[in-house]
């Protein structure tokens, strides 16, 4: 049956923001919804709050609304478009957990519009653990044994039929946030108390325990006809017990026969027929007992997932793009297969390599979170390779992750430990786990020991264990005894050169010339869904050593765009965003454009992007083979963040033509002394600062600097270990404790300018003429990291002159910087109004996107452009100021998902991703960004007020506001004194060392509705920090700054009037600066 | 027939040689046993894209004459075991692959799989671009190979003895693989709970709908190189099975009082196998007729159609086809190097058999089907094992075909 004509319109629900659990994935596959509906000649509408995503660009949907995803704006959004069919299958539980909001007050009979790829039954009985056990039970699957609880004391009961270990999932959340295992009884009381919490229907499954049994997922699709493929299996090597989404996986399945494989099949059939997803793709998760073979289903997801994204990429299988079409009439036979062009999308895809994939994490950005993994997701990125074996795939995994591992380099992980405490650690599922099971089996644990311990499958332990002894015989070996053999031997098992420079104590770049000698390069096969079984018209390779390579360059003019890595904090999906533009502008202008990433959550690592992808990991050796075999004219550094940027410098030595800005221009900038000598040349201003590389040298620049100052180790990403310090004392212990100083790493001093207003700045240049694309104004203080400061397009306190001031400067530094492509600076202007360089980032910044929507300039295309030749005013942009309307950008989170961390913002990134808001007032777009970033501001209640001194005269004004909308006060002490003083209502309540009832008491029993809470000195007092850590837990939303406070406070005047609500798509508003 | 080999040596890594008769020459190491150059192995080349079940594969008669290389890179991860062999012995004469593993991982292993080949005198060779040997194959078509290991192997050699080897057509494997002897069966399906050992009791049913054995219909499987999952199916579905080797007359099956007959899958050209037509021919009609793969092959000779050799040939997990009755697609296991000539069946006077399915990625033949003469017959694999189990129905239909005709 071909499409549905009775849908003219589809909108489409984004899954907002980036957060652990839910990250560009979403992005990825609502993109390719998109076009394939458009393709249709549907008329598309999408909400997105995340303005970091290719979906949002205003010339892909029909209409684009960038609102919270909450129930209230799109029931606003579908009274206006009146769509004829809603699709909330790819953003994600975020688009679901809407849907059936929606459902729940009735929108969808309201204004006569249908659910596609998902109906509402089939995604209670899916989401709701009860509705599902039982229907596993129909069909006569098993579910591991559960208890269903709603208060600790139902949790106490469960023990005791269960027994411990118990697991909790908490109901209707993603990425498992509360979830946990409790293992002894002391543990259960904390643990369900942030189970319960983080349940939107407190509502906690307590489950027994399948730790150390094999997890397998298998991705399914379904069209209306009951056609049914399974598109991959996906096989954890960690066992069960650590989210999947934290977990290392492998695709295909390695550790079943066929008949156990096709039990899961029937099963994960069986089951997508019972939940009665009609159309559309699914993820099904079995735990396996290995020692029976005994089946439980740990769940089923009835939508695109992060899974879904890893099996497309992993098979070449576009499926996203497919169930957008099933979702609108077509049968799976009725579509065809892209790659092979030739054989229908009605098949399963036969895969001849292996793919691995590993979570990245960013646990050194929360020193106090527990660094153990458990059913709550906490990667913030992931990576994935492709080999033609295990090995192979694994250790280029390893080497994408960025962490400076480029092998089974795990001897620091085990330094000091005895046998059992090895073994500890192969039994404690950390990220450095597989690392330490390397050195395990290094140190002579035999496969079944650390199998014992580990419960990893014997299997990819004995080829771990295989790595590890090759590696013993080959730190016996002189690098000129290695023969061809022997050496395509090591490169076909994965060995980086890298590794083998480290084994053989020589440089990578002995390694290259000796293999290079040795005749030794890699092939390029491709991915082509059929394992070679049709010709197939695929341009995504990846590299191996096998004999025949695929990969036939051509003729064309071409640029290779080097992609952004796995996200981690401080690397986002902004990145991706640049390097997917880049490609799409330089195809426009005629250029076969070339990618490179590793990142499977990525539309920069989708198969139709560029006219080739590499799936590779960003490192020299790879980046360095591909160019020698495309030989392209040019190669984009400065898209893809520090990624591709780190590894320029030897890139361009090596003759890799790098066009853009300089890799000397980019060092000037990122080198203190450079940059300063061009600072005061050009007659500006920067915070004193200095670099020491000892506790004596920082002692004594931090005397002529002056306090307070920041403190930060040298090249890093995302202000990784930044301080804001007030005396030499906390300067000594910075040193001692902060940070590996040497001295190519020394650490950078800086005056910190207490209470300016940070301003970022985006311009594009082309060496000659400069555009500023966006002059944005922070709302937190300068000293809170621009990528964690909330900020607004256009100004809405700095004067003209200060901005002409910043515009002028910006100018004539990109000049200076002969900068050819995007450049970002960040500015502070304290109370003076004098202007201050902070940084200069000569590459596409994090603010990119943002400014691109805000201003419906595609900056990131046009900075390409001019990177490959054109002149800036050939790309005919123009400068643009958002008028009539303000756009606020605001960052997310992931501190849910970390208990004991502190909320407190500072020097160190800690976001995870962003939203955007635009409204015609700066308090509309705010609000906008609150709920975006699941802030619900509430329309009334009581809100807690402490602050530090210098921020009394301030609190004054927000608490005669509050309390003209009629919100209830409480205060500790010292603020209720004062407040009262004035003349202002206020109740006091206990600081938590004067005793029960106190602040923290109220906040757990949900007396609190709004925390308004700025710390002294950026020293986290304990009490006010295990305040914020309730109100966190609580969901209770908490204001740390007076700037964000007074932004906060303007927005909750219009949430007590349901005019906020009013919508407006992002195209009107920028049809309106026509 | 392939002399049943002593126990041959195993080898240990030695270089071995992959020789095609268009030249090319590929240098791996073998496991399993180690056939030298004065034994070497000869056989079809073929390649196979299923990702799982390469011990049912190895095992399954319709391989035999055939080298088979395996797509997916890591091949012998969960050993082997006596519960997934399709038949008694390794049918393929060798085999290459990518990876080949030596520490298999599952808890029905029971034998690694390089000691499983060398106990079945079965050579392998790993270490092979084998994405280049698929593609190659699926450029240049099939062709015939030589493998050899150890010292004192020349390449060229084995290129000319591939060469000299000649062609899978007009060769008759299947007297070497049907059973000598007629038997009769009764084991049921493997299942994780009772493995493959549970017969069928005489006096109890096993399903509500199967009758206990004594008052099942009788099916006649003519065994041209039975996988025993097909047998395992057959009774499950409610028949009492009795096998007869190919080329059984037609007088002496109609002698057995079947209720229907069944035509098993088996190796080689199916042009060559009048002596196992005829007799099919001469029961058409009389009992309801169920074929697969050369079974299928075999029926439509019998009705008049003609086969054909393939360029490479299907044998994978993952081909579409559709049901021609139902409009649906199952996702089916597929091995085979012959096919049926489509003009031949569209030909036939009277359209006395309908096609009744086709393969969605060339369209070819897959299934035939003749209401008149309650026969029916598909070239892929319903039975899978390996692969999936979607087509399984037709084992029932072929059921209800009997008991309608009873």
């Amino acid at each position: 049956m071909p499409k549905r004509n009775d849908i003219k319109s589809i909108l489409l629900i984004g899954s907002g923001p980036i957060v652990i659990g839910q990250a560009c994935e979403f992005d990825y596959s609502g993109t390719q919804a998109i076009k394939a509906l458009k393709q249709e000649g549907f008329k598309v509408i999408l909400v997105n709050s995340n303005p970091a995503t290719i979906m949002t660009d205003p010339d892909l949907a029909d209409r684009t609304y960038i609102e919270p995803i909450t129930a209230d704006f799109i029931e606003e959004i579908i009274r206006i478009e009146r769509p004829d069919a809603v699709l909330p299958t790819m953003g994600g539980q975020t688009a679901l957990n809407v849907a059936l909001d929606l459902a729940e007050i009735g929108v969808f009979e309201r204004y006569g519009c249908q659910l596609i790829g998902a109906n509402i039954e089939a995604i209670k009985t899916a989401e709701d653990r009860e509705l599902f056990r039982r229907a596993m039970d129909e069909i006569g699957l098993e579910s591991a044994r559960s208890v269903i609880v709603t208060s600790i004391e139902g949790a106490e009961e469960a023990a005791r039929s269960l027994g411990y270990p118990m697991i909790l999932r908490p109901s209707r959340t993603l990425g498992g946030t509360g979830g946990g295992i409790v293992t002894t009884p002391d543990e259960l009381l904390p643990k369900v108390a942030i189970a319960l919490a983080a349940s939107p229907n407190r509502e906690v499954l307590i489950e027994e325990s399948l730790l150390g049994w094999k997890e397998i997922e298998l991705e399914v699709m379904r069209d209306h006809k009951d056609n049914v493929v399974i598109v991959c299996g996906i096989e954890n090597l960690d066992p069960m017990g650590v989210h999947t989404g934290d977990s290392i996986t492998v695709a295909p399945i390695q550790t079943l026969t066929d008949k156990e494989y096709q039990r899961l099949r029937d099963a994960a059939i069986r089951i997508v027929r019972r939940i009665g997803v009609d159309t559309g793709g699914s993820n099904v998760q079995f735990a396996i007992n290995p020692e029976t073979g005994r089946i439980i289903v740990i769940e089923m997801n009835p939508r695109v997932s992060r899974s879904s994204a890893l099996a497309s990429k992993a098979t070449g299988f576009p499926i996203a793009k497919i169930a957008a079409k099933l979702a609108v009439g077509y049968t799976l036979d009725e579509i065809r297969n892209d790659i092979t062009m030739e054989t229908p999308a009605c098949f399963e895809p036969s895969i001849d390599y292996v793919v691995v994939k590993i979570p990245r994490f960013n646990f050194e950005k929360f020193p106090l979170a527990d660094t153990t993994l458990g059913t709550q997701m906490k990667s913030v990125g992931e990576v994935l390779s492709f080999g033609r074996t295990f090995k192979e795939a694994l250790q280029k995994a390893i080497a994408s992750m960025e962490l400076g591992s480029f092998g089974f380099d795990g001897a620091k992980y085990v330094q000091g430990m005895g046998t059992t405490e090895i073994l500890d650690a192969c039994a404690r599922p950390t990220p450095q786990r597989l690392w330490q099971t390397g050195e395990a089996l290094r140190l002579g644990f035999p496969v079944h020991e650390v199998h014992k311990a580990s419960r990893i499958d014997p299997w990819f332990l004995e080829q771990i264990k295989e790595i590890v002894d090759e590696e013993e015989r080959l730190k016996k070996l002189a690098l000129e005894s290695l023969d061809a053999d022997h050496f395509l031997d090591l490169k076909r098992q994965g060995f980086m050169d890298r590794r083998i420079a480290a084994l053989t104590g020589r440089s990578e770049g002995e390694v290259r010339a000796r293999r290079h000698h040795l005749g030794i390069r890699p092939s390029f096969k491709s991915v082509d869904t059929c394992a070679a079984e049709f010709a197939a018209h695929t341009p995504y390779m990846y590299s191996t050593y096998d004999a025949e390579s695929e990969s036939r360059p051509t003729e064309r003019r071409k640029i290779v765009i080097l992609g952004a890595g796995p996200n981690r904090i401080g690397q986002g999906i902004e990145f991706d965003y640049c390097c997917v533009h880049a490609s799409m502008a330089l195809q426009a202008d005629g250029f076969e454009t070339i990618m490179i990433n590793c990142n499977p959550e990525t539309v920069s690592t989708d198969y139709d992007t560029s006219d080739r992808l590499y799936f590779e990991p960003l490192t020299v050796e790879s980046v360095i083979a591909i160019v020698e075999h495309e030989r392209p004219e040019g190669v984009i550094v400065q898209m893809g963040g520090q990624t591709p940027l780190k590894i320029s410098a030897e890139l361009a030595e090596l003759g890799v033509p790098i066009i853009g800005t300089s890799v000397d221009s980019i060092d000037i900038a990122e080198d203190r002394e450079r940059f300063s000598q061009l600072v005061s040349k050009l007659k500006l201003t920067q915070p004193p600062f200095a670099t020491a590389r000892s506790t004596e040298e920082a002692v004594e620049a931090s005397r002529k600097i002056g306090f307070p100052l920041m403190i930060r180790p040298s090249f890093v990403l995302g202000g990784r270990a930044m301080r804001i310090l007030y005396s030499e004392e906390e300067v000594r212990t910075y040193m001692r404790e902060g940070v590996e100083v040497s001295h190519d790493r020394p650490v950078l001093l800086d005056r910190f300018l207490e209470d300016a207003i940070e301003v970022d700045v985006d311009t594009v240049s082309d060496g000659r003429d400069v555009l500023i694309a966006g002059v944005m104004e922070h709302i937190e203080p300068a000293g809170i990291h621009s990528g964690d400061s909330s900020c607004c397009l256009p100004p809405q306190t700095l004067n003209s002159d200060v901005v002409q001031e910043m515009r002028r400067q910006a100018i004539m530094l990109a000049r200076e910087l002969q900068v050819v492509g995007l450049m970002n600076i960040q500015f502070a202007v304290p109370k003076s109004g004098q202007v201050y360089i902070l940084e200069v980032n000569p590459r596409a910044s994090r603010t990119v996107p943002f400014v691109s929507k805000a201003t419906g300039v595609p900056w990131a295309k046009v900075a390409s452009r001019v990177m490959a030749g054109t002149t800036l005013a050939a790309t005919g942009a123009k400068e643009v100021v958002p008028d009539g309307y303000v756009a606020v950008k605001a960052s997310v989170f992931p501190f849910s998902k970390f208990a004991g961390v502190d909320t407190i913002l500072g020097p160190e990134m800690k976001s995870t991703g962003e939203v955007m808001g635009i409204h015609q007032s700066f308090g509309g777009a705010f609000l906008r960004s609150q709920f975006a970033s699941n802030i619900i501001l509430p329309a009334g209640g009581t809100v807690f007020l402490s602050v530090k001194d210098g921020d009394k005269d301030q609190l004054l004004e927000v608490a005669r506001q509050l309390q003209q909308l009629r919100f209830k006060l409480i205060a500790t002490e010292g603020t209720a004194n004062f407040l009262r003083a004035s003349g202002v209502d206020v109740e006091r309540i206990n600081k938590v060392r004067e005793g029960s009832p106190h602040i923290v008491d109220a906040l757990r029993s949900r007396q609190i509705d709004l925390v308004i809470n700025t710390p002294e000195g950026w020293r986290p007092a304990m009490d006010s920090k295990s305040i914020r850590l309730v109100a966190n837990e609580m969901r209770v939303p908490t204001y740390t700054t007076m700037a964000a406070t007074r932004a906060a406070v303007d927005a909750l005047e219009l949430v007590r009037s349901r005019q906020f609500l009013s919508v407006k798509a992002l195209q009107d508003y920028l049809n309106c600066l026509l | 027939m392939k002399s049943k080999r002593d126990p041959a040596r195993q080898a240990t890594g030695e270089v071995g040689y992959l020789a095609l008769s268009d030249g090319t020459v590929f240098k791996g190491r073998c496991f399993g046993a180690l056939r030298g150059a004065d034994d070497p192995v000869s056989g079809e080349l073929v390649f196979n894209t299923s990702m799982y079940g390469y011990q049912e594969i190895l095992t399954d008669p319709s391989y035999a004459g055939q080298i088979m290389t395996f797509s997916y890179p890591h091949i012998g991860n969960v050993g082997c075991n006596e519960e997934d062999e399709e038949s008694t012995r390794v049918h393929a004469e060798g085999l290459v692959v990518r990876a080949a593993h030596k520490s298999p991982s599952n808890f029905r292993a029971t034998i690694a799989l390089p000691e499983y080949l060398a106990q079945h005198g079965v050579m392998g060779i790993e270490g092979i671009d084998t994405r280049e040997l698929v593609t190659i194959l699926r450029t240049r078509g099939a062709q015939m190979a030589m493998m050899a290991g150890g010292v004192r192997v020349d390449p060229d050699d084995l290129v000319d003895q591939a060469r000299a080897a000649g062609s899978m057509e007009g060769k008759d494997y299947v007297k070497h693989v049907t059973c000598k002897e007629p038997y009769t069966w009764d084991y049921l399906p493997w299942s994780l709970e009772h493995g493959n050992r549970r017969r069928l009791s005489p006096e109890k049913s096993t399903s509500q709908s199967a009758p206990a054995s004594t008052s099942r219909p009788h099916v006649v499987a003519v065994d041209c190189g039975i996988k025993t999952t097909i047998l395992r199916l057959l009774v499950d579905v409610g028949f009492r099975v009795t096998v007869v080797p190919a080329g059984t007359i037609a007088a002496d099956i109609m002698a057995l009082g079947p209720d229907g007959v069944f035509l098993s899958n088996g190796p080689g050209d199916p042009a060559t196998l009048d002596y196992v037509v005829t007799p099919v021919r001469e029961i058409l009609g009389k009992v309801p007729v169920f074929g697969i793969c050369l079974g299928h092959q075999i029926l439509a000779q019998a009705l008049g159609g003609k086969t054909y050799k393939l360029k490479f040939g299907h044998r994978g997990g993952n081909h579409p086809v559709s049901d021609q009755s139902t409009g649906k697609v199952e996702i089916t296991v597929q091995n085979h190097g012959f096919a049926v000539d489509r003009a031949s069946m569209e030909k036939l006077p009277d359209k006395s058999a309908t096609i009744s399915h086709f393969n969605l990625n060339d369209l070819t033949v897959e299934g035939i089907a003749s209401e008149a003469l309650r026969a029916f017959s598909v070239q892929h694999h319903p039975e899978a094992s390996p692969g999936p189990h979607d087509s399984r129905y037709l084992f029932d239909r072929f059921y209800r075909l009997v008991m309608a005709a009873r």
